[in-house]
């Protein structure tokens, strides 16, 4: 029995030194330490021995399988430091994934908002809402577009089912930021500087360049001696930290019935740098934002002395920015939800 | 408006560049939104002459033609049946660049024999140049055309093409565009009033005008021509009005057409014999009378519509389109012909009522000047007698009830500066103005100019008018640039922007991807997502939705956020997680409704293993609530959650969230079949809560509170209750005694050897006074007692 454990040991010992991979090693476990290992046998043939004899091969099995356990425990440590080696001598695989902890993202439009309203509040505008549900009258008669107007026929309009107010006005989802120049100016006596962001509404079908919500932001400056060439200055200063300091500006006439000059401001195309592309209609400008000096008619609308003040106004259709700055194909993918799309912002 | 340079060219008598005059345009106020060059791509084609036409020996169908083409003869097989000996036509030589009459591509001109006969270039329709589609005949030139010069040079053209703003109803003519390009340029155009020779019977014995809506016509005049000759226009009208985007009819009709682009005054021919008491009254239709138009269409009329009636009825549709029974035909012999001005906001009106936009119509709404009248009527007077014959009458009839003598602007030169932030002399601003065609008086008494605008400006009417002429002239680019210079106004900020802003980054922040959805939706939509058969709050409905699926507003933001689910879904397998943060519409009484913001979240469990470490666990209703809570505390108040009865939630699976005791919102897992309806066919879970509401419930002093300066002291319990005892029942009963700074339960067990019905609830409790260390022994008093009142209150018991 003797003989037998030292034949067992020997071979067992042998084997282990040819073994340089776990799924061997294993096997070399099963083999020498299991359940159905001679090892084993031993041990449980032990209750058939004699007494005196019992004690001894006991002694000496026992011996024999802690031997072993701490080979192999040996074995492992040396054939895991292999596959440190391996893999660059770390403790750990560092190219293997972390636990996921998500973070979600913010919208284009979110993000676009802020950034356009953080310009405008570091010049001094400050930003306020309105609501998405107006009243003609301020949407259309006291911003200078008086009924039978062919400038209303540029924006189709979404009148709401219900019943005109007291006053006889009808209800409408505003086309345009604008309304909140007249609500601004009833409540707040000059000087003031606001900027509106929100959404707006136009009887549009929809196509890749055409959607009926859509995002603007407005903006107002009233107080006594505003002029046009602080008009062009404040969105001149807009377009340098928007679209940086490298892109030419253009203003040019327009017509908005609120305001009189009308401006529109034109930022040199950031594709082709103002030699004509097919992004800009080859005429080297991308058209950005309507502005103006506010027209006499509306700042009376708005209790305001057109004699003693004057401001400004502009507006930018929102949706536009993102779809330039990133080559974006179809606007309406910002209102398809999807995780594609959105989670690449 | 398309406006071919050529004529242009007869009001501008400088020479020009047009891409320099484009970008002027497009500069003061009317975009030239494209340049194009009709013949630029001829060549290889001349004026040639007929010398003689034969028949081809072979086909009875085909000619030989002998065609002079300035440098030799040619002999070319033609098809058209016009073609006749001594016509100025347009040869195409071997190797010009036409249009293929089969295939409508650009084809180069290859020698061919055709039956036979050998035939040395063509003689081009009006299609193989790209004219028109014209190809039944061959285009025959003036007999004026020089034999030899290309064809480019003679028939070619530059067509501006301009974005005409509302206010302009000048620049929807020749004339008009040519006096601003000549202010532009610095050097006016030359119009010249028009006239025509009357010889006939005075207008007055022939003809009488009752303005009966004064209101409505400021101005109607008109003149008559009898013996006249229903023809084709000829070929340099024709192709004018082409270049111009007009279709010819006949030469009365040209003309009509023909003056109102030049002029920009719409004119209409009536058949004069077909009027009845040779009379012409303009009066408001009859409400619900049926009119038909020239296009052969009925029309139903209101009682706000103007119309043209003889003395028996209905002739016309003032300033929108005539009528079927007063038309100009072949064989037409008199005619009337009517150059009116009609109330803006009337045309409009009648225009966009009856869906029936015409180039008069558009003319008339933008309040074209009732100063043009007159001489765009001599100038068509003129140009019928021309072209198709007759005698006028003498005279014309001019009813003005409504014109009024242009009043001049008063403006001061200290005023435009300021409102420009310029230092322009009174004399540059003269200059500006009467290169503009103002008159204009300078006034030194009161400091300010009289600016009388040109009769053909109807849009200069303020000082903020003549602001802008000022601006245009001098140039945008002119103007300097400053900052505002004033101190910043005082500002009051709504506490809601920066509310929304932070909540955006906390939803971030807990993994939600942010998403914006239609502000309309549907009732179907509504009433599934909220699982209420009758929605309980009836929203707003659009009178005319562009699509059925967008016929209402919101008033939640479920539908759109299960929507978004549902079709993330369809390609993500790992979690998702949604937010919005919107307005929502709901209905107010007789006034504008209430537009709460709402942020609403909803997040759907991973369906495969997330990561190669650890199991993946489907989310339930506390990993929402936990998300919730941190929310709320990152927004700083605590909130309760309440039993709810929210019809689109699992019963038994959802709570009210309530702040201070109000109300803001629920959240729980969606109810199956709300989920069912939306092609969500896995366990979610939502939250809203209306941020209007909880906004004011946020803010609060806030105070400092000093960290503790003694330890604190835990102790671990575990105690053994009923089932349906609560959470918070346990909670509540140790936050009544003193010392106790926070309660945590961190394990929950049923099952062996805790009796059935019962359940093992571990708490960790902290004990920390602000005065001293605590002992051993204070703490376990006030734990005993705890215990005590856990015993009695609840039956619970600790477990050893």
């Amino acid at each position: 029995m003797n003989q037998q454990i030292d034949d067992l040991r020997n071979q067992a010992v042998a084997s282990l030194k040819t073994i340089a991979s776990s799924d061997e090693l294993n096997s070399w476990r099963v083999r020498y330490l299991g359940k159905k290992s001679s090892l084993m046998a031993v041990l449980k043939g032990l209750g058939e021995l004699p007494a005196e004899e019992r004690r001894a091969v006991g002694g000496q099995a026992n011996q024999l399988k802690k031997e072993l356990e701490a080979l192999l425990k040996e074995k492992e440590e040396a054939l895991a430091a292999v596959s440190n080696l391996s893999t660059g001598g770390t403790d750990v695989d560092i190219t293997l994934p972390g636990r996921p902890a998500n973070l979600g993202k913010l919208h284009p439009m979110t993000l676009v908002l802020h950034e356009l309203g953080e310009i405008f509040a570091s010049m001094g505008f400050e930003i306020v809402e309105g609501p998405e549900v107006e009243w003609d009258y301020y949407n259309f008669e006291a911003l200078n577009i008086p009924k039978e107007h062919p400038a209303r026929d540029s924006m189709q309009t979404f009148w709401v089912d219900a019943p005109p107010g007291e006053n006889g006005w009808e209800m409408l989802l505003r086309t345009h930021t604008s309304p909140m120049q007249i609500r601004v100016m009833e409540k707040q006596k000059p000087p003031l500087r606001i900027v509106v962001p929100g959404r707006v509404f136009r009887y549009e079908a929809t196509d890749a360049t055409h959607i009926p919500m859509f995002h603007q932001i407005e903006g107002l400056a009233i107080d006594k001696g505003i002029t046009m060439a602080d008009l062009k200055g404040t969105l001149y200063e807009f377009s340098r930290r928007f679209f940086g300091t490298d892109r030419r500006v253009r203003f040019r006439c327009d017509f908005f019935p609120f305001v009189e000059p009308g401006v529109e401001m034109a930022v040199e195309c950031g594709v082709c740098k103002g030699e004509g592309c097919r992004l800009c209609g080859q005429s080297g400008w991308i058209e950005i934002l309507g502005a103006g000096m506010v027209h006499p008619r509306v700042l009376e609308a708005g209790g305001i002395d057109p004699d003693v003040y004057s401001g400004f106004a502009f507006g930018m259709g929102v949706e536009r920015i993102p779809l330039l700055r990133y080559g974006i194909d179809d606007i309406r993918l910002f209102y398809s939800s999807d995780l594609r799309f959105l989670r690449q912002f | 408006m398309k406006v071919p340079v050529s004529w242009l060219k007869e009001f501008i008598k400088v020479p020009f560049e047009v891409g320099d005059l484009a970008h002027r345009l497009t500069m003061a106020g009317t975009e030239v939104a494209s340049i194009s060059e009709i013949g630029s791509d001829w060549d290889g084609v001349c004026v040639g002459l007929v010398l003689a036409v034969d028949s081809h020996p072979n086909a009875d169908r085909l000619r030989l033609v002998t065609v002079d083409s300035g440098s030799g003869t040619a002999e070319v097989v033609c098809g058209a049946p016009n073609v006749a000996p001594g016509q100025k036509i347009c040869y195409a030589r071997i190797g010009a660049c036409l249009v293929d009459g089969h295939t409508g591509e650009p084809a180069v001109l290859k020698p061919a024999r055709i039956r036979g006969v050998v035939s040395s270039g063509m003689v081009c329709s009006e299609k193989e140049l790209g004219l028109s589609d014209e190809h039944e005949g061959i285009l025959v030139l003036p007999e004026s055309a020089p034999v030899g010069t290309p064809l480019r040079d003679y028939l070619g053209e530059t067509v501006l093409d301009l974005e005409v703003t509302p206010n302009r109803p000048d620049m929807l003519s020749v004339t008009g565009v040519a006096r601003e390009a000549g202010a532009l340029m610095g050097k006016p155009a030359r119009v010249v009033d028009p006239e025509f020779a009357g010889t006939g019977k005075a207008i007055e014995s022939e003809l009488a005008i009752d303005i009966e809506a004064p209101d409505l016509c400021p101005r109607y005049t008109a003149s008559l021509i009898k013996g006249i000759t229903i023809s084709d226009s000829p070929e340099w009208l024709k192709r004018r009005l082409v270049n111009a985007g007009m279709r010819p009819i006949n030469n009365v009709v040209d003309v009509t057409n023909y003056v109102m682009l030049e002029y920009g005054q719409p004119l209409h021919a009536f058949d004069f014999d077909k009027l009845s008491g040779a009379r012409i009254i303009v009066r408001r239709a009859r409400e619900g009378q049926v009119f038909v138009t020239l296009d052969g269409a009925e029309r139903k009329l209101t009682g706000e519509m103007l119309m043209i009636c003889d003395s028996k009825g209905e002739i016309a549709i003032a300033g929108v389109m005539g009528g079927a029974n007063s038309e100009v035909v072949p064989d037409t012999t008199s005619i009337l012909l009517e150059s009116a001005s009609f109330n803006p906001a009337s045309i409009h009106y009648t225009s966009s009522k009856l869906g029936l936009s015409s180039a008069a119509s558009q003319r008339f709404e933008r309040g074209q000047s009732p100063f043009l009248t007159l001489p765009a009527l001599n100038r068509a007077t003129q140009l019928i007698l021309e072209v198709a014959g007759g005698e006028a009458a003498q005279g014309v009839i001019d009813m003005a009830p409504g014109l009024n003598p242009r009043q001049p602007v008063l403006v001061s030169t200290a005023r435009i500066n300021s409102l420009l932030g310029t230092n322009y002399p009174e004399e540059e601003i003269i200059d500006a103005l009467v290169l503009l065609g103002c008159s204009v008086k300078s006034c030194p008494a009161s400091r300010e100019l009289a600016v009388t605008p040109p009769e053909w400006r109807s849009d200069i009417n303020l000082g903020a008018d003549v602001v802008e002429e000022i601006a245009r002239i001098k140039g945008y680019g002119d103007i300097p640039m400053t900052m505002l210079a004033k101190s910043i106004p005082h500002q009051s900020p709504s506490p809601m922007l920066s509310f929304k802003h932070r909540l955006r980054e906390a939803m971030v922040g807990l993994g939600f991807q942010e998403i914006l959805n239609w502000s309309m939706t549907n009732t179907g939509a509504l009433s599934k997502a909220l699982n209420q058969p009758e929605l309980s709050v009836r929203p707003l409905y659009l009178k005319k939705p562009m699509t059925l699926d967008q016929e209402c507003l919101r008033t939640s933001l479920r539908p759109g956020l299960f929507s978004a689910l549902a079709s993330n879904r369809r390609f993500e397998d790992s979690e998702i997680q949604l937010f919005e943060l919107g307005t929502v519409y709901l209905p107010a009484g007789a006034g504008l409704p209430e537009e709460p913001q709402m942020v609403g979240g909803i997040i759907g469990s991973p369906q495969v293993k997330r990561h190669w470490s650890e199991e993946t666990r489907p989310f339930d209703f506390y990993d929402l609530k936990g998300k919730v809570e941190a929310l709320l505390a990152y927004l700083g108040v605590n909130p309760s959650f309440e039993p709810s009865e929210d019809s689109g939630l699992k019963p038994g699976s959802q709570a009210v969230v309530v702040v201070k005791h109000v109300p803001v919102g629920v959240i729980g897992e969606v109810d199956q079949q709300a989920g069912r309806a939306f092609e969500i066919d896995e366990p979610v879970y939502y939250f809203e809560i209306d941020i209007t509401r909880l906004l004011p419930l946020t803010v609060g002093d806030r105070q400092y509170q000093p960290i503790p300066r003694y330890p604190a002291v835990v102790r671990d319990i575990a105690l053994v209750m009923d089932n349906t005892v609560k959470h918070r029942q346990v909670e509540e009963i140790i936050a009544g005694f003193p010392l106790v700074v926070e309660t945590r339960l961190f394990d929950i067990y049923t099952g062996k050897p805790v009796p059935a019905g019962k359940k093992s609830m571990a708490y960790r409790l902290t004990f920390q006074s602000r005065k001293k260390t605590l002992t051993d022994d204070a703490v376990d008093r006030v734990l005993e007692q705890i215990l005590a009142r856990l015993s009695s209150g609840l039956g619970a018991v600790l477990r050893r």
